[in-house]
């Protein structure tokens, strides 16, 4: 792994980056992980096609990640989603955990708040989403470090 | 509910000189997929029809097809292997025949289930294949997938008793939809085609992409034709293009040109069967009309093409040859090849992240637009079949994933 010097080590997160059980989608995720990484952190990859005991499992293990990065393409994102927060909260009570993506089978948006009540950190589903995903890490990088 | 073979269809449509159109399309209720198929054998046009299975299905979570059904919730295809038989042959019921034939598209590594549905239903013509279902779309090892598409042909080829001549499409040609350069999708292609003949399978189609550049699809169309030719001359082939699976125009003119592009070297490589996208692929699933719109631009688009024309030669059936070569020459059985190839990163698929991919190859679209090997890693390729460069930064790739995207939506 190579390290970013201009980033202090306290700020630099540990991150999960994962698609959902039943999406094969994995340029989402290639592209997710380049982003993080240019901001200096670290990544797990988790790839496509995650099952949800993997998730957990993997999210669970002794050093809890930072922050869960979920992210999905295929249309039955938001019903993976939901059903999915349940048991990784179970795991990382205080583990800031996201979603984004085109969450359902109609087209984007119109998913956030429900996400949200079930009990994600935030949602990243609108056209400038990644931007908005962006600020969000940094001012979580920004808060470890503090 | 004997329907005529699809190889058949296709090649009587190719005799007279018309280009077989196809939409992807899945429909979650028995009512809706019937009508979808309806609407697409009305479109009158050389039309082949779809049932694209859900991704639950695909991912073998049947339960979860099972509570999205009791509960009304959303599905992205049709879950066939939920659907009873009976049901199934009411969808089908006086719309599948000689004249219509129906092919089920699923994405499963392991799909044993889906096509004891397919045929229990009285279909006989599927896709996918051992590397290209496994390696971009699951975490299933690939021997376990070797394994379950070897079953999986013999379930096939078995319908054979009962008259059919079952027929299977390998998705070799779409490793990763885009960024995989031509030379390591004909060769998959081909493999996957040995491997389908090798498991008892006599009737099948080898698919290509639509990549970054109309010159270099047509030479790796060709390429894929003259391996064809020498490994599988004693089985029914046919080409089956694909419209571009990448990351699609947003504006309605870029779709529509980027699909009419695809028609039109189907036209000029002889592809006998094109798979098209509709101009609601960047935001959405599409409905049953907007595939219905790209079946009649596509074939408009197909009836006005020319055949052939000069095809360069810049290195891409070396380069597939190649590639070939040397896994067949791993082993005698075609799907022990495949996994001590995937092992030694003999085919190795830039940027895919399953477990078993190598990951040392990486590709990139250059300044002419045209897919190039940045790293070759173990590939046994050819000496200068890469154009060094640096690992793409974030922002590189999304140029390069978006580069058609922009071109058509500029265009």
């Amino acid at each position: 792994m190579e390290l970013d010097a201009a980033r202090p080590a306290a700020a630099r997160l540990d991150i999960v980056v994962s698609g959902l059980a039943s999406d094969a989608h994995t340029w989402n995720l290639v592209y997710l992980q380049l982003v993080l990484e240019e901001m200096g952190h670290r990544v797990t990859n988790l790839g496509a096609c995650v099952p949800d005991g993997l998730l957990t499992s993997r999210c669970g293990q002794a050093e809890a990640p930072d922050l869960v990065v979920l992210s999905s393409v295929n249309g039955h994102g938001f019903q993976d989603a939901r059903r999915v927060i349940g048991p990784l909260r179970a795991r990382l009570a205080g583990t800031p955990v996201v979603v984004g993506g085109k969450l359902g089978v109609g087209g984007t948006g119109g998913h956030a708040e429900a996400l949200l009540a079930a009990g994600f950190d935030a949602v990243f589903e609108n056209a400038d989403a990644i931007a908005t995903f962006r600020g969000y890490v940094e001012r979580l990088a920004a808060g470890v470090r503090s | 509910m004997t329907g005529g073979s699809f190889g058949d269809f296709v090649a009587r449509a190719a005799a007279a000189g018309e280009l077989v159109v196809q939409p992807r399309m899945g429909v979650p209720g028995p009512a809706g997929m019937r009508a979808g198929l309806a609407a697409v054998r009305g479109a009158g046009v050389r039309a082949a029809g779809t049932i694209t299975v859900d991704s639950f299905t695909r991912v073998g979570d049947h339960l979860a097809v099972h509570q999205a059904l009791a509960t009304g919730a959303e599905l992205n295809g049709y879950p066939i292997a939920a659907h009873s038989p009976e049901t199934t042959r009411s969808v089908l019921n006086g719309l599948h025949g000689a004249d219509f034939p129906v092919q089920v598209r699923h994405g499963s590594a392991c799909p044993q289930k889906i096509v004891a549905a397919l045929l229990a239903a009285g279909l006989d013509a599927t896709e996918g294949g051992p590397l290209s279902y496994c390696l971009p779309y699951s975490r299933v090892p690939v021997a376990e997938s070797v394994r379950a598409w070897a079953e999986s042909c013999l379930l096939l080829s078995d319908a054979r008793e009962r008259g059919a001549r079952p027929h299977l499409e390998s998705f070799g040609g779409c490793m990763m939809g885009q960024l995989c350069p031509p030379s390591l999708l004909v060769a998959i292609s081909v493999l996957e085609g040995l491997f389908f003949r090798q498991h008892g399978v006599d009737s099948m189609s080898l698919s290509y992409a639509q990549q970054t550049d109309p010159d270099q699809d047509a030479e790796a169309v060709a390429a894929l034709r003259t391996l064809a030719a020498e490994h599988l001359s004693d089985v029914d082939w046919h080409v089956v293009l694909y419209t571009y699976m990448g990351v699609f125009p947003r504006t309605p003119r870029g779709a529509t040109a980027l699909l009419q592009r695809s028609a039109e070297l189907a036209v000029r490589t002889g592809a006998e069967r094109l798979i098209v996208k509709t101009t609601a692929e960047a935001h959405r699933i599409p409905t049953v009309a907007e595939n219905v719109a790209a079946l009649v631009t596509a074939g408009a688009a197909a009836a006005h093409a020319e055949p052939g024309g000069v095809v360069e030669d810049t290195g891409v059936l070396a380069e597939a040859r190649a590639l070939v070569d040397a896994v067949l020459d791993l082993a005698p059985d075609v799907g022990i090849a495949l996994v001590r190839a995937v092992e030694r990163g003999y085919l190795d698929v830039p940027y895919c992240l399953h477990q078993d991919n190598a990951g040392r190859t990486r590709a990139f679209v250059d300044g002419d637009g045209r897919l190039q090997w940045s790293r070759t890693g173990a590939l046994p390729l050819p000496a200068g079949s890469a154009v060094p460069a640096a690992d793409p930064t974030a922002d590189e790739l999304l140029r390069s994933l978006t580069h058609v995207e922009r071109t058509f939506d500029r265009g």
